[in-house]
């Protein structure tokens, strides 16, 4: 017999730091301090919204929730979100899935790991998404797969570019197959609207792996990646378990990747705005030359 | 049968692998070999031959027959390269207009320092954007294992079918023993959540056909004329609607609330 405790799960890395996973409670207000996962120093809260969660002291990037990215990234009041009521059901009734769902959504104030709409970019009109690590990792489930493919099939509509911040542990395991399923029809729908000869910009962050890097995550027409991003395709323990050695430090970085030809580049978050918009300009179609 | 058995019959050795059915299957075959970007993968077996007497393309997921075969073909587990170099047949396939036949059986795409360097992620990814627009048509056969992404990328077809006793599924049953339970021997457990036999997947919309595991020969026979027919069928079509057919058939797949 499974006892209801084995499915308790423990916290592991991947899960990462959450500052406010200890504080659901309505009475307790957000954290006012956050620890460095990386250097273990205490930073104000305020400051580090203030710093674009980069830590002062060592300059880790710490992870930033999706709707907050968004909307600090888009013309002021110009984000409007798309497809919100999408939910998570269980299809496959997996163990403990029903309680991790209901848990996700009060410590991550949303409704599915990605949050996608349109915005102004320095005035230019684009499609966005933004994937959400404090959702069960941004694992890609069915609405995670819905939600970036409806985004793709619009935004070919109405003739849009799309940028998208990604940050996922992978396919989401509780929704066993349907959720591999999601890797093909996503990758449809950027194919689809790639064909339609229309821009897509990819951010990695930390982490982006599994099934999302080895779809929608590096098909972009561009692939830009914030410093010190983990992105891989199996995690470091399964390498180094398979391999049977321990992996240098860097190993799957963004810069890594860089370095091996697998992205465009590497962008800091004080440049990131003026990056997409000198691109997204750079890309409105037609030329000085007419058709060529 | 429950799962788990399933699971073990998928691994077991001696189990008929790619290249069985391409010999039992398949005349005049002449494989392909390389990526033109990086080396050949043994994991990955691949060619042109004639299925009924017309001209297809195979690839296929090849474990290996004895251990130093096994070891030489990564036991089945592929390296970018190998899922570039299935890409490239299949591109050959649609310059000159056959169908493609992709064989899978593999427990996933191999997790270690080389296939990362060489981009494993985008290598998938690449070759799930491709074939969905791949202008002829596609079958693929689960022969054994489907593990995850390593199997998808030879399985964005128009029709998947499954051996009676294949299995496919996001992750494997160890994995996600570990991942739950922490305790990768509860492998019996994962193997019953995560829906992963050939009834499940047929229940779920996920392949369409499964074909009842007979004698190796008669097995072959059957297959192929199956497959044969199917082909047949799938020309009819003409490649723009194949494209959007194979584009539906993923898109209506997932289960959410609105």
């Amino acid at each position: 017999m499974l006892k209801k405790t084995n499915f308790k799960k423990n916290r592991n890395q991947l899960e990462g730091y959450s500052p406010s996973l200890a504080n659901t409670a309505p009475s307790v207000p957000d954290s006012l301090c956050t620890t460095c996962p990386e250097c273990g120093r205490v930073t104000f809260s305020a400051d580090l919204k203030e710093t674009g969660m980069i830590c002062p002291h060592c300059g880790h990037y710490l992870r930033i929730p999706a709707r907050r990215r968004l909307l600090g990234l888009c013309d002021e009041g110009s984000f409007q979100e798309w497809d919100a009521g999408l939910y998570s059901k269980d299809p496959l009734n997996f163990p403990g899935y029903a309680v991790k769902l209901k848990s996700s959504r009060l410590n991550s104030r949303e409704n599915s790991a990605v949050v996608t709409g349109r915005g102004l970019l320095g005035g230019e009109a684009c499609a966005l998404f933004a994937m959400e690590s404090q959702f069960m990792m941004g694992s890609m489930d069915s609405v995670v797969g819905e939600k970036v493919t409806r985004l793709f099939e619009r935004a070919a509509r109405e003739r849009l570019p799309v940028i998208g911040f990604t940050a996922s542990g992978g396919a989401r395991m509780q929704e066993g197959i349907l959720s591999l399923m999601q890797m093909a029809k996503t990758s449809g729908a950027v194919k689809l609207h790639s064909d339609a000869g229309l821009l897509y910009i990819t951010v990695l962050t930390d982490p982006t792996t599994g099934g999302v890097t080895a779809s929608f995550a590096m098909e972009g027409d561009i692939i830009l990646a914030e410093p010190g991003a983990m992105v891989g395709f199996a995690g470091r323990r399964v390498i180094e378990q398979t391999m049977r050695q321990k992996l240098p430090k860097g190993f799957q970085s963004a810069e890594f990747l860089l370095e091996k030809g697998f992205i465009d580049g590497v962008v800091t978050r004080p440049e990131m705005k003026e990056t997409l918009v000198r691109l997204l300009r750079l890309h409105k179609g037609g030329n000085g030359y007419g058709s060529i | 049968m429950d799962p788990y058995k399933k699971l073990q019959l998928a691994r077991k050795n001696g189990r008929p692998s790619g290249k069985a059915f391409i010999e039992n299957m398949i005349t005049d075959f002449v494989e392909m070999h390389g990526d033109r970007r990086f080396g050949d993968d043994p994991a990955i077996l691949a060619g042109v031959g004639l299925l009924c007497g017309h001209p297809v393309t195979v690839v296929a997921h090849e474990k290996g027959g004895d251990i130093k075969d096994k070891v030489h073909r990564n036991f089945g587990s592929a390296h970018p390269e190998g899922y570039r170099k299935a890409l490239r047949q299949m591109k050959l396939a649609e310059k000159f207009s056959r169908p493609v036949l992709c064989l899978v059986d593999t427990s996933g795409a191999f997790a270690g320092t080389g296939a990362e360097e060489r981009g494993q992620g985008q290598a998938i990814a690449e070759n799930l954007m491709e074939m969905m627009t791949l202008r002829v048509p596609v079958i693929s056969v689960f022969i054994g294992e489907g593990g995850s992404g390593g199997a998808l990328a030879l399985a964005v077809a128009d029709r998947v079918w499954m051996l009676e006793n294949a299995v496919y599924s996001v992750i494997s049953p160890e994995g996600c023993a570990s991942i739950l339970w922490k305790d990768a021997a509860k492998v019996k457990e994962a193997c019953a959540c995560l829906k992963m036999t050939a009834e499940d997947l047929f229940a779920m919309g996920v392949v369409e056909k499964i074909i009842p595991e007979t004698q190796p020969e008669d097995l072959y026979a059957m297959l192929k004329s199956q497959l044969d027919a199917e082909f047949s069928q799938l020309s009819l079509l003409s490649p723009e609607q194949r494209c959007q057919e194979r584009y539906q058939r993923f898109r209506r797949l997932g289960v959410f609330g609105e």
